[in-house]
Formats: structure tokens, C-alpha cells, sequence
């Protein structure tokens, strides 16, 4: 038997030996073994498939690792000591720790009126009620959710009322605290019906000493008429994680998504979104940064549908590329026949640093409408050497220079955050990033 | 001790011998003219000094208050002292005219074990040069050179040297892309930054520049070496007959 089936295999393994540890029975349990045949069916993603070309699972992911334990006290306790650094001002924090909700280090008290806030391991115990079909069918087209869904273990299940502006972000950190190695399955989402405003933010972090583990995370966003959302996503991992997560979004009518995700931690990390615009008079804003060195790989893949007329999108994504690190952005754009007056703009822009790095920009617009405004780019390039020289002449050493100029390629990128102090973390977090390098 | 020594400089570009042993010799308080025409080596000298990557120093050196100039990185002349007002200032989208200014003006002070300003002190130093200046306070807000007129990217150079506050400013091609009022303000700019401790040396193709800076020196360049110096008259004169003679005795 070949490695790659072994790999399989041992997923295989895991989900025989956590299946009956995992939350939800009867049809809940169907689902997961559905959707386990349908990951071992299509195997670990690989080059093969035009999706995961740059990022081949069965050569990176180098061992398949088991289902992470609850986390016990001393866990806790070196999660809690992890969270300061990445707490948000005035944020409400609900805390996953090795992938099971931690409600001592988390924030339910004062919901506001109009806030619900549940598990996803209540949720599914209580046989999934109040959650909508589409968020627990196998997605069969990937099987990196299929698994996801196989392996579920928590998360949050968030919905606000019509309506409802929630004043506090909500802020879903993810800290790996486990003592061996292991990998943790989380699936959340987050329902704003029509009116409804919030913010999210996602964090993904290591309790230090804590290195090899797998995040296998996913988010289901709907997003209804009228409502807005902004999200930012910032994967901090250890060097040593690995990071598959996956997002599904849909918006109604009127609706309004402003959407921004930082890569700069772990060693192997993949996002893949989903974004179906299906109502009206919509927006998009997906914004991202990359922030990679050492021998990084961080691929941001999104799918952004147009499937209704009179929708606006807008991608701005720029990937920092050093050493032998390798970033990869594909961003693809379908306006399906009925999406008239489709308004989509997507512009990547890599930065290398060394001449070792690689960033791999793959745009795609997919265009069956014949009335829309629809464009892309992509630049792959170096620092430019005569504004490094303009500034190390005005006394900038040359790292100084380096990260004056790195910050502004990225800022661009940044700049479409709307909340001032998430705007401001994420400033200083690409920040702390030069500042390593230096 | 004199502020800058040049002394038999011999420059290339790509195997291409650009200064063929120049020798120039600068004392604090005084300014110098350089005049050439194109492809005399003028751009290449102020390239030099400041430590432009992309030339190859073959012979001779270049001492800045004693110091061996070409042995520091373009940083460290800075700290010292240095300051080359390009003739083409690049736009570097995305970084603050202001940010920019506060980082350079502190890391300047840094290297050279000085404390870095205050917030208010530096805000309240920026806006009385500005003003001095012309400058909008709006223009500060906007990205380094980014959308400024030929006019405001020369005078933002200036504005850098008064509050750098150097103790050499090269001038390079200062009144290129200006018309008469824009080079009034710039020279006026300048000529507020005269001083005993300050040496300035204005390379220029015209002799119009230095009706509103008056040199004490002149120097003409061709092929690559000073070819003549004299005092300000020397201007004149090439002005009358050209630089055609001068080529010839090079």
C-alpha cells in the first residue's frame, strides 16, 4: 500500500476511533458517515485537482494526526495565558481550546437583546434542531468540508435577530493548547437575519511550547436582506500548524459583506471561501494579506458567484513573500447569465523578497452576462530599489526602509477595514511581523 | 579641516568610465556651483557621495569631515550629514508624507545617539517649515510625493533639508521641470538654510539658478573632471560663450 492511501487509511482510523466520542446521533451520525465516505472516496486533495494544484495535501500534510483530547486543566489554564496578546478591546470572546468551547475563558454574559449564542456540540446534541439543512449536508465538492463535517466536534452557533446592530465584535479564538500532537475539527456559524449588523473577528493561535497540531475549521455565514457583516480573519498558528479551513457565505438582498484574512502564522495553511452573492443590490469587500517567510506555504483560495443582477465585489490581495515561503492566491469570479450589471474587480499582488520565494496569483473571471464591469490583475514583483535608495538617504537603515515600504503594499489591502481598532490590530500584527524580520 | 574632500574620483557605470579623476574640495559655509552640460558626470558625482547604489568607485576617495565617505552605507551618510536633494523625487504610494517625515528625521537622531522628538515638538517643527515654505498642510497628509507638481516635490525636498538640518546639501538639478515662481520659492527656501556650518553644492545646467543662489564658487565639469573653477562671474561668462571651449579643453 502506497503512502498516499495510507494517509487516508489513517483518517480512516481516526474518525473509527472518535466516532463514537463525537456530539450527535441518529441523523446527525448518518451525516458524518455520508460524508466520511465521500472524503475517502476523493482521498486527501492533491496536484491532480486544478483547486489544490498549488497545494498538494498528500505531500504536505506529513502525517495525519488523532483527534485532539478535551482539554484538562493545565490545557486551560496555558490557553488563557495565550489569549491576552490577541484580545480585542471591547470584543466579546468566546474561546475555543483544541477544539471544544472553553466557557470559563469565554464572554456570555449581557447578551444583548437579540443575540443567541449556542455550541455547535449543543446544537448537534440536540439533534441539530435549529440548524439549517444546507450547514450540515456534505459539500460534496470539497472534501476537505466533507471531512470537516465527518469530524465536527464544536464551535459556535451564533444568530442575531432582525434588526439588530450588535455594538460589541464577537471574537472566536481558536488556541491550541494540546500537550501531543493532534488535530482539532471546529465548524461555526453565524446567522444575521434582515437588518441585522455585527462584526467578527477569528483568530487562530498556539499556548506557547504547543507545536505540531492540525486546525480543521469551518464557517458558515448567512448573511440576510439588508444585513451587513464585517469579518476579519487572522491566522496566528505556531511555525509548526497546519491550517485547513473553509468558509461558505451567502448574502440576501441589500446586504453587505466586508470580508478581510491575514495569514503570517503556521507552517501549511489553506482558507477557501465561498462567497454567493444571491440577493440584489449586494456588496462584497474580500480583502487579504499574506505575511510569509521561513519555508511558509499559505494558499487563500475564493469563489466569489454572482448569481443575481446589480451586485458589487471588490478583492485587494497582497502576499510579503521571504525566504523560501510560498503564497498562493487564487480568486475566481463567476457572473452567472442572470447577474447583469455585475460590478467585480479582484487585483493580487505578490512581493518577493528573496529570490528563493514564490508566490503563485492565479485570478479567473468566469463572465456569462454580457452587461457588467468586471476586471482583474496581477503583479508579482520586488521592493523598488530607487524608493529604497530614496529612503535609506534620508537616514532609513535598510530593513527600516524595507518594512516602511512593505507596510504600505500591504496597506492597501488593510485599509478597507471598517472598525478603527480591528483596523489598528491588524496594523500592529503585520507590524510585529516586520519587526521579527528585522 | 574642510567639510567634503574629493580627491581623484574615478567612477563606472556598467564598464563605462563616467568620472575620470575628479578632484573637489568643499568648506563649511560656502556654496559651490557645479555646471556642466549633459553627460558631463554632474548627476553621477551627487549619485556618488550620497551612495547610490549601481556605481563602481575605481579610484580615489572622498572624505567627509576626514571620514572615508565611500566606506558607509547611504544611512549612515545621512546620519552624518548628508543630504542630496534628488532631481527627480520618487512618489512612494502608501506611506504618509508625515510618517515618512517623523521615521527619517528619527532615525537620523538615532544613529547619531540623539533622542527622538516628541510628537508635539515634531508636529509644531513640520508646520512652521511648511509654512515657511508654502506648503499645504493637506500635502503632509498625502502619501510622499504622491500627485505633488514638479514644484511641490522640489519644495518638499527642501522642506526635509531645513528640518534635517544637514551640514552638506546637494542640490541636483534643482530648477529643472520649474518655472520662474516656483524656483523663487525654493531658492528662497534654500537661502534661508545658509549658514557657517553649512556647506551647499548646487549642480545645475543654467546659469538662471544661480541668479537667485549666489555661489561662491563655480566649478564646470566636462567629461567627467572639473575642467575650470572660478568665482560667481565664471557663470556669466559661460552663459555668454557656452560650454564649447571648456569641452575642448577637457
Amino acid at each position: 500500500m502506497n503512502l498516499v492511501l495510507a494517509k487516508t487509511d489513517a483518517l480512516n482510523d481516526v474518525f473509527s476511533v472518535a466516532r463514537d466520542r463525537l456530539p450527535g446521533k441518529g441523523g446527525i451520525a448518518d451525516a458524518r458517515r455520508q460524508a466520511f465516505e465521500i472524503f475517502a472516496r476523493a482521498g486527501l486533495p492533491n496536484r491532480r485537482i486544478e483547486d489544490w494544484k498549488y497545494t498538494d495535501l498528500r505531500a504536505l500534510m506529513r502525517e495525519v494526526l488523532p483527534l485532539a483530547e478535551a482539554p484538562d486543566a493545565a490545557a486551560l489554564k496555558r490557553a488563557g495565558a495565550a489569549l491576552k496578546p490577541h484580545a480585542i478591546k471591547g470584543a466579546r470572546q468566546l474561546v475555543l481550546v483544541d477544539g471544544a468551547f472553553a466557557p470559563d475563558l469565554s464572554d456570555l454574559a449581557n447578551a444583548e437583546d437579540g443575540l443567541s449564542i449556542r455550541t455547535l456540540r449543543e446544537a448537534l446534541e440536540a439533534d441539530g434542531a435549529q440548524l439549517q439543512p444546507e450547514n450540515l449536508s456534505s459539500e460534496t465538492s470539497s472534501a476537505m468540508m466533507a471531512l470537516n463535517t465527518a469530524m465536527m466536534t464544536d464551535g459556535l452557533v451564533i444568530m442575531v435577530a432582525g434588526g439588530v446592530a450588535l455594538k460589541r465584535p464577537l471574537h472566536i479564538v481558536h488556541v491550541a493548547s494540546t500537550a501531543q500532537p493532534a488535530s482539532m475539527f471546529t465548524r461555526s456559524l453565524v446567522m444575521l437575519s434582515k437588518g441585522a449588523s455585527a462584526t467578527l473577528v477569528e483568530s487562530y493561535v498556539a499556548a506557547s511550547g504547543v507545536k505540531t497540531y492540525q486546525v480543521h475549521d469551518a464557517l458558515s455565514l448567512a448573511i440576510g436582506d439588508e444585513a451587513r457583516l464585517d469579518h476579519v480573519r487572522l491566522v496566528e498558528d505556531g511555525r509548526d500548524a497546519f491550517n485547513i479551513s473553509s468558509a461558505v457565505v451567502t448574502l440576501g438582498a441589500h446586504a453587505h459583506f466586508n470580508t478581510f484574512a491575514m495569514t503570517s502564522g503556521g507552517a501549511v495553511s489553506r482558507y477557501q471561501a465561498v462567497i454567493a452573492v444571491a440577493g440584489e443590490h449586494s456588496r462584497v469587500e474580500t480583502n487579504g494579506v499574506n505575511l510569509l517567510n521561513g519555508r511558509q506555504h499559505a494558499d487563500t483560495t475564493l469563489m466569489l458567484d454572482h448569481a443575481v443582477p446589480n451586485c458589487t465585489s471588490r478583492e485587494i490581495f497582497r502576499a510579503v513573500v521571504d525566504d523560501r515561503a510560498h503564497s498562493v492566491f487564487q480568486g475566481r469570479i463567476i457572473v452567472k447569465p442572470k447577474a447583469q450589471k455585475t460590478d467585480a474587480k479582484m487585483m493580487t499582488r505578490a512581493l518577493l523578497l528573496s529570490d528563493d520565494a514564490e508566490a503563485d496569483n492565479k485570478p479567473e473571471l468566469e463572465i456569462f452576462a454580457d452587461d457588467v464591469t468586471c476586471g482583474h490583475g496581477a503583479t508579482t514583483g520586488a521592493l523598488d530599489e530607487s524608493l529604497l535608495f530614496y529612503l535609506r538617504a534620508r537616514g532609513l537603515s535598510e530593513k527600516e526602509a524595507q518594512a516602511l515600504l512593505i507596510q504600505a503594499f500591504v496597506g492597501e489591502a488593510i485599509e478597507s477595514i471598517a472598525n478603527d481598532d480591528l483596523r489598528e490590530m491588524v496594523v500592529m500584527s503585520a507590524g510585529r511581523w516586520l519587526e521579527a524580520r528585522a | 579641516m574642510s567639510l567634503l574632500e574629493v580627491k581623484n574620483l574615478q567612477v563606472r557605470v556598467e564598464e563605462r568610465e563616467i568620472l575620470h579623476g575628479l578632484s573637489l574640495t568643499v568648506n563649511a559655509g560656502e556654496i559651490h556651483a557645479i555646471m556642466g552640460p549633459n553627460g558631463s558626470g554632474k548627476s553621477t558625482l551627487s549619485h556618488v557621495i550620497a551612495g547610490k547604489p549601481g556605481y563602481e568607485v575605481t579610484g580615489g576617495e572622498i572624505l567627509f569631515r576626514g571620514e572615508d565617505l565611500l566606506a558607509m552605507s547611504p544611512d549612515e551618510r545621512s546620519a552624518k550629514g548628508v543630504f542630496l536633494a534628488f532631481q527627480y523625487p520618487v512618489e512612494i504610494p502608501g506611506v504618509a508624507t508625515m510618517n515618512f517625515l517623523r521615521t527619517a528625521l528619527n532615525a537620523q537622531r538615532k544613529a547619531r545617539g540623539e533622542s527622538e522628538f516628541s510628537t508635539p515638538d515634531f508636529l509644531k517643527k513640520v508646520r512652521e517649515v511648511a509654512n515657511s515654505l508654502n506648503i499645504p498642510q493637506d500635502m503632509l497628509r498625502r502619501g510622499v510625493n504622491v500627485g505633488f507638481s514638479g514644484g511641490e516635490k522640489k519644495r518638499n525636498e527642501i522642506l526635509q533639508m531645513a528640518l534635517f538640518q544637514p551640514s552638506l546639501c546637494i542640490l541636483d538639478e534643482m530648477d529643472s521641470g520649474l518655472d520662474i515662481d516656483a524656483l523663487r520659492v525654493a531658492a528662497d527656501g534654500v537661502n534661508a538654510l545658509r549658514s557657517p556650518d553649512r556647506a551647499m553644492v548646487v549642480i545645475t545646467h543654467y546659469q538662471r539658478l544661480l541668479n537667485y543662489i549666489v555661489p561662491d564658487v563655480v566649478h564646470v565639469m566636462s567629461k567627467g573632471r572639473v575642467v575650470k573653477s572660478g568665482g560667481k562671474e565664471l557663470a556669466l561668462e559661460l552663459e555668454a560663450s557656452g560650454y564649447a571651449r571648456f569641452e575642448d579643453a577637457a
